[in-house]
């Protein structure tokens, strides 16, 4: 133990998170955490573990299920959710639209289909809040978000009407209906994150590691191989050793160049890198400057 | 690597953004398509230079009317230290946002445009950070460029704001001459100001010594949850978790838990990660006792003879938030650090003007972005301390009943 009873920046923000969750398990009748095999919700997990232990973390998972996720990724959460000894709660996109209550339109990914039945299945749990790992480093949006980010009964965020948040304080009251998204990564950058994993030894899904996959480039991402996702005249499979920076839908997640195959080396990567993740790696936030922010408003993580 | 958090107050004009995207561009902090975004939106809006200023924007509805509506957070590390920026806008709902972003802040930096020297905005961010209690200051006198590097105009401002100065609670107070356009003593020390011989900004913002500024000396841990596994292998375990705000807390400690005032001493501090042999603020952790007293989230962990007071009528000064402004006999809700409570409005004492620090005596209401001393009734004890010794155990929010929104800040002055 240091003598000048200081926290490096890991264990500050580490001590912030466990701090919002236990405020958002004391302070609501049914939160759930938001898990998305992701490394963000890795970490989520792993705070949320730390904030009970010894006891069990006192809150369902949740998952909004594409029906276009990496198998590596939906194996890991399985996994997990198991050894923790959690509830599951999957709200599946494809069924959804199976069922004829939201319609899929060609060519276009179903990240934004998810907000929908995200809606639908925190309606039907009665969740009235839900821990998500999004990060204010990720997207301007996100940077102007509060911790406990409120919103009204049709999930919708209203940038211009937040609460003001003071202190460690958060007000966590609610009517009937509404609910609140609280973000414990909100200060953690990127790299922040990584380093997490490394000092923690957290495990994450194989695809964040360099691997040998078949390819295509389309808009300048490079794309997965895959039945989901057709392909258009002129775009040419070849095979390269990828790995991804963010997790998410298949057919909207791009993979990047690298033979990072260990946490250090993705570190390393990650600090030289001159383009953000989502930047780089995500289509669904590059159709227009402002993608996320109207996503958010209609109930988007 | 520590990690300081600081806010950022001054007007667009001022050069603000400018500074901070310098700051994060030298740093290292923007990456390739933000910039590539921002040089499409410069050649958009017909700039004939790279506007730094407009990483710095946000929102839609705020590009669209070109305005900043809200606190916006921004990221940055260095081999010395992590930064989070508080950057807090120039001109609407100012007080509001600014007692939001400054509130858990290490350090605040305001700047003045070296044409203009000191304004009335200056001397408003000035006592906001003192009202906050902040303990660092920098002033940034910026646009050093456009008076010809002149130390005679540095040396009138900085005079000026020293004089200001001395009527607020500011510890430590650097002033810095800059110019965030040219980044002249921003990360580097300018070859063009050689009658300076202070430190740049960055090489401050690394350097300042945080450490003191938490209280280690009163133990002060609010109960924010109790642990109780019920599991075979844990069946008697019950810890109390939260995160500690004041003092350093060891196993063998004698402790006091309010309100109960039941005494006990701590047989265990752990984490997930193992034992803690001394627990100190922001830690998170979970406290066990040699004795099976009663417990439950909003009691206050403290020792036998160094306890805050608990009390029941508090004077505060409070930031009101909203439109419908506060006036006494006004019912409402405070959330202290993790205790709820109701309240009632005894008094207003006086409305202060934060440009002039005049008392205006015949205040009958606080309105949006006001600041005023008020006595509140609490329908059960708080356990507070005065502001200026802990910020954690001396602030609290005040809440409305019906809508629930967020609609003051409170710093304790007095309590019994």
């Amino acid at each position: 133990m240091p003598v000048d009873y200081r926290l490096s920046n890991l264990r500050a923000l580490e001590a912030e998170s466990i701090h919002i969750i236990r405020e958002v398990a004391a302070e609501f009748e049914r939160p759930a955490l938001l898990f998305s095999g992701g490394k963000d919700s890795c970490v989520m997990l792993r705070l949320a573990e730390k904030a009970f232990w010894p006891a069990r973390i006192p809150f369902a998972v949740l998952h909004i299920d594409t029906g276009h996720n990496f198998p590596e990724v939906l194996e890991f959460r399985d996994r997990r959710v198991k050894e923790l000894g959690l509830r599951l709660v999957v709200g599946s996109v494809q069924e959804a639209i199976d069922a004829g209550r939201i319609r899929e339109r060609p060519g276009q990914s179903r990240n934004r289909l998810q907000t929908q039945v995200l809606l639908e299945t925190v309606e039907k749990h009665g969740f009235d809040a839900l821990l998500g790992g999004a990060r204010r480093d990720e997207e301007k949006a996100r940077a102007k978000e509060r911790v406990f980010s409120f919103r009204d009964e049709f999930g919708q965020w209203d940038p211009k009407n937040q609460r003001p948040e003071l202190w460690n304080i958060y007000n966590g009251r609610i009517h009937p209906g509404e609910s609140i998204r609280a973000f414990p990564l909100s200060n953690w950058t990127e790299l922040d994150v990584w380093q997490y994993i490394a000092e923690d030894g957290l495990e994450i899904p194989s695809i964040y590691f360099a691997h040998q996959r078949n390819v295509f480039y389309r808009d300048g991402m490079l794309l997965a191989e895959s039945d989901v996702l057709p392909r258009r005249e002129g775009e040419e499979v070849f095979s390269a050793t990828v790995r991804y920076r963010t997790v998410g839908d298949i057919s909207c997640t791009g993979a990047v160049l690298s033979t990072a195959s260990t946490v250090e080396e993705i570190i390393a990567e990650v600090a030289t890198s001159r383009v953000t993740e989502r930047g780089a790696t995500r289509a669904d936030d590059r159709f227009s400057e402002a993608a996320m922010e109207d996503r958010k408003r209609e109930g988007y993580f | 690597m520590d990690l300081l958090r600081f806010a950022t107050a001054g007007s667009v004009d001022d050069g603000k953004s400018t500074l901070i995207g310098r700051l994060l561009y030298d740093s290292k902090a923007i990456f390739e398509d933000q910039l590539e975004a921002v040089e499409q939106t410069s050649r958009a809006k017909g700039y004939d230079y790279t506007n730094l200023a407009l990483l710095t924007d946000g929102l839609r509805a705020e590009r669209e009317q070109g305005i900043t509506i809200d606190v916006a957070y921004r990221y940055f590390a260095t081999p010395k230290r992590k930064f989070i920026i508080a950057d807090t806008p120039g001109h609407i709902q100012y007080t509001r946002n600014m007692v939001t972003g400054a509130s858990n802040v290490d350090l605040a930096l305001i700047l003045v445009d070296a044409r203009n020297g000191i304004v009335e905005q200056t001397r408003r961010h000035a006592f906001l950070v003192s009202l906050l209690r902040v303990p660092h200051l920098v002033l940034c006198v910026n646009k050093m460029d456009l008076v010809g590097y002149d130390q005679v105009v540095f040396d009138k401002i900085k005079q000026e704001f020293l004089g200001f100065a001395t009527k607020l609670t500011i510890p430590d107070l650097e002033v810095i001459p800059i110019s965030a356009l040219e980044g002249d003593n921003v990360v580097q020390r300018s070859t063009n100001m050689p009658w300076y011989d202070g430190p740049s900004l960055l090489h401050h913002l690394e350097n300042v010594h945080i450490a003191s500024d938490r209280n280690l000396v009163d133990v002060r841990l609010p109960v924010q949850y109790v642990i109780r596994p019920q599991s075979n292998e844990f069946h008697d375990y019950r810890g109390y978790a939260g995160q500690m705000v004041g003092g350093v807390l060891k196993p063998g400690d004698e402790i006091m838990v309010l309100p109960s005032g039941m005494t006990s001493h701590v047989s265990h501090i752990e984490t997930a990660d193992g034992p803690v042999e001394e627990a100190f603020p922001p830690m998170s952790v979970t406290v066990r006792l040699t004795d099976d007293i009663d417990v439950s989230r909003g009691d206050m962990i403290c020792r036998p003879h160094n306890a805050p007071r608990s009390a029941q009528d508090i004077d505060a000064m409070v930031c009101w938030m909203v439109d419908e402004p506060l006036r006494p006999g006004q019912r409402i809700l405070v959330k202290h650090t993790t205790r709820w409570a109701k309240a009632i409005v005894k008094r207003l004492h006086y409305q202060l003007d934060v440009n002039t620090l005049h008392r205006n005596m015949s205040a009958e209401e606080l309105k949006l972005n006001e600041i005023g001393r008020v006595s509140l009734r609490i329908a059960q004890p708080l356990f507070v301390d005065e502001y200026a010794r802990n910020r954690l155990t001396g602030g609290f929010i005040i809440v409305d009943e019906a809508t629930n929104v967020t609609v003051g800040a409170a710093m304790v002055v007095d309590a019994s």
